[in-house]
């Protein structure tokens, strides 16, 4: 540790950079109204698509009477659970697997360099082809996976989607297979910004495998992967296509998530404020993970 | 003399046993090289091998009891280019409409992106870091949760069945994202840059166009791509807002073929693949300069 506060000291310009990344006095005058005219398109799209439909959304979810007959309901409350589960499972063992896997595509080997844009598929992959791919390997006898099971290994596979724990698993391997690509490459191009002298300097202190990991990589990405995770726990609460395509609620809607019990209620039993009363219920959970985001946001010092 | 040969043959010993301790731990870090590979390249392949497999398959028949196809047939991808069946009369028609649609939520999101980052991060606007914060409020509320209201507001508006309406949308559910990413980069750009081309007697719209997009090309890039995709991924917003016949895009139609349990499954997973070539496309033709694009504020981050 102690040579790599050196290299910090050494090269005082590498991470700690002096932020003098704005002007140095705020813009006045006819440089005003350019900052002006330039921040109004964001502010537009923001008051128009954002804040109204969340206020509208608001308003058509104002009355208490949806939120009590949400709690009566069993659909309603394993829905939450499924909810839960999925994003705890999902978005942390994608996040994990992602830092992992962004150091082993650091490997210096032609193989390795031509893996990567092969493991970059799914990302690039629409989402409803890949998951209809994945409802059909995993739909019972007929599957790739069973098939697979029952001719090679000679055991018979199981119903995955008439198992709701089979079936969650498959919402979540799917929603990995899916999204970890993306998140791998940001983590990577965080990793290939790791000044090299950093690790030849953990290298000379004996530093390597899980220690360089443990005392350099994760210090150093640390905040990133907070970013990251709270950035993709908040998409991921409000997953839909996932559910809805791999395992589409089977059996019988006790996979369901939020987002999918929300659209049911909307649009199949036209029910549109029980709807948004549904998936606004999750608020005072995302309220506090977007704040810790914004905070997270604004760190931006190395700690080591 | 002895001593020394002795000494020499000791040392000589030494070095030939950390040899090959070195060279048996090369060994076995190759061998778990090659075995991670494989893994990744199973897990990667195996649902995309299902995919064409299946559009392979000449009777539709998705539910057949082996692993490799017994006859393999591009009857599907011949019928989707040539419309050749009743779910796909349209189906250069969406394609378009996709096309649009990516490439319009692409350019709105880094225009309206850089334009809006150049002004809080560059000029420092007052109240800048209001804006920015109040963008990432955008992701405390799912897009998939605003789709009742916004539906209903499209409706209102009479914009249902309008490609605007999702374009709309999806530009407000980019952006935030984009600042992200375009003010990470930013940083590292002198600001000493932009004061000698205002000291020169630049205007603020001439240091945008002329300084600030040239420089922040990868960052674009980077945005851009993830935009795109986006627009190419999304699924709710299409299939709420857009059931016309004239401004139905390609996953509106896919999910045409899902309502139904008859339905030409060969025929469906064809279009899928034909849907998911130019995302692909632009992927491979961009990458290198995408990640250099997210490379830039990563360890800041």
């Amino acid at each position: 540790m102690s040579s790599v506060q050196e290299v910090f000291a050494a090269r005082p310009g590498t991470l700690n950079r002096p932020r003098r990344w704005s002007w140095r006095r705020r813009p006045r005058g006819s440089e005003l109204a350019w900052a002006v005219a330039f921040a109004v398109p964001y502010a537009w799209v923001f008051v128009a698509f954002v804040v109204y439909p969340v206020a509208y959304g608001l308003w058509m979810a104002r009355d208490p009477a949806l939120y009590r007959e949400l709690l009566t309901n069993p659909l309603y409350a394993r829905a939450v659970v499924n909810t839960a589960l999925f994003v705890g499972l999902g978005v942390n063992v994608k996040m994990f697997l992602a830092l992992l896997l962004s150091g082993f595509f650091m490997r210096r080997r032609w193989w390795i360099k031509a893996l990567l844009p092969v493991y970059m598929l799914p990302w690039a992959l629409p989402a409803i082809p890949a998951f209809v791919s994945f409802h059909w390997m995993l739909i019972g006898e007929q599957g790739l996976v069973d098939t697979f099971l029952s001719t090679v290994l000679g055991i018979p596979g199981p119903h995955w989607f008439g198992d709701r724990r089979l079936a969650l698993g498959a919402n979540i391997v799917a929603y990995i297979w899916k999204w970890m690509p993306f998140w791998t490459l940001t983590f990577f191009a965080a990793r290939t910004a790791i000044p090299q002298e950093i690790y030849e300097a953990a290298e000379v202190d004996g530093a390597s495998g899980i220690r360089r990991f443990t005392h350099v990589v994760l210090p150093l990405l640390g905040n990133l992967y907070l970013v990251c995770t709270l950035l993709s726990t908040l998409w991921t609460i409000g997953d839909f296509t996932t559910v809805s395509l791999v395992s589409e609620g089977a059996p019988a809607y006790s996979t369901d998530v939020l987002a999918t019990l929300g659209f049911q209620y909307a649009f199949e039993a036209a029910q549109p404020s029980l709807g948004v009363a549904a998936v606004l219920s999750a608020l005072p959970v995302l309220i506090p993970l977007a704040i810790v985001l914004m905070r997270a946001v604004q760190t931006r010092e190395v700690q080591l | 003399m002895s001593t020394i040969t002795a000494e020499a043959r000791l040392a000589s010993r030494a070095t030939s046993r950390v040899g090959s301790s070195v060279r048996l731990r090369r060994y076995l870090s190759t061998i778990g090289t090659v075995v991670l590979s494989t893994a990744i390249i199973v897990w990667t392949l195996v649902p995309i091998y299902n995919m064409v497999m299946i559009s392979l398959e000449p009777e539709g028949d998705v539910f057949t009891d082996h692993i490799f196809p017994r006859v393999w047939s591009i009857e599907s991808f011949w019928g989707v280019l040539t419309q050749g069946h009743w779910y796909l009369e349209h189906f250069w028609h969406q394609f378009a409409n996709s096309i649009y649609m990516g490439a319009m939520v692409t350019i709105l999101t880094l225009v309206i992106g850089s334009l809006t980052s150049f002004s809080i991060g560059r000029m420092r606007i007052r109240y800048g870091w209001l804006v920015s914060n109040a963008a990432l409020l955008t992701y405390v509320i799912p897009a998939s949760f605003l789709a009742i209201p916004f539906y209903r507001i499209m409706q209102n508006y009479g914009m249902a069945n309008n490609l605007w309406s999702v374009i709309a949308a999806l530009v407000a559910f980019a952006t935030p994202y984009a600042f992200f990413v375009l003010q990470e980069y930013g940083r590292s750009i002198p600001i000493e840059v932009d004061e000698s081309a205002r000291i020169d007697g630049a205007s603020p719209g001439q240091i945008y166009l002329r300084i600030y997009l040239p420089l922040m090309a990868p960052a674009l890039v980077a945005v851009g791509t993830y935009a795109m995709l986006l627009a190419w991924n999304e699924y709710l917003y299409q299939f709420l807002l857009l059931s016309s016949k004239s401004s139905m895009t390609v996953p509106v139609a896919l999910a045409q073929f899902l309502s139904s349990d008859q339905s030409p499954w060969n025929f469906m997973m064809a279009t899928a693949i034909i849907y998911a070539l130019p995302p692909v496309a632009i992927y491979y033709a961009f990458r290198r300069r995408m990640t250099s694009g997210l490379t830039m504020g990563g360890v800041k981050g």
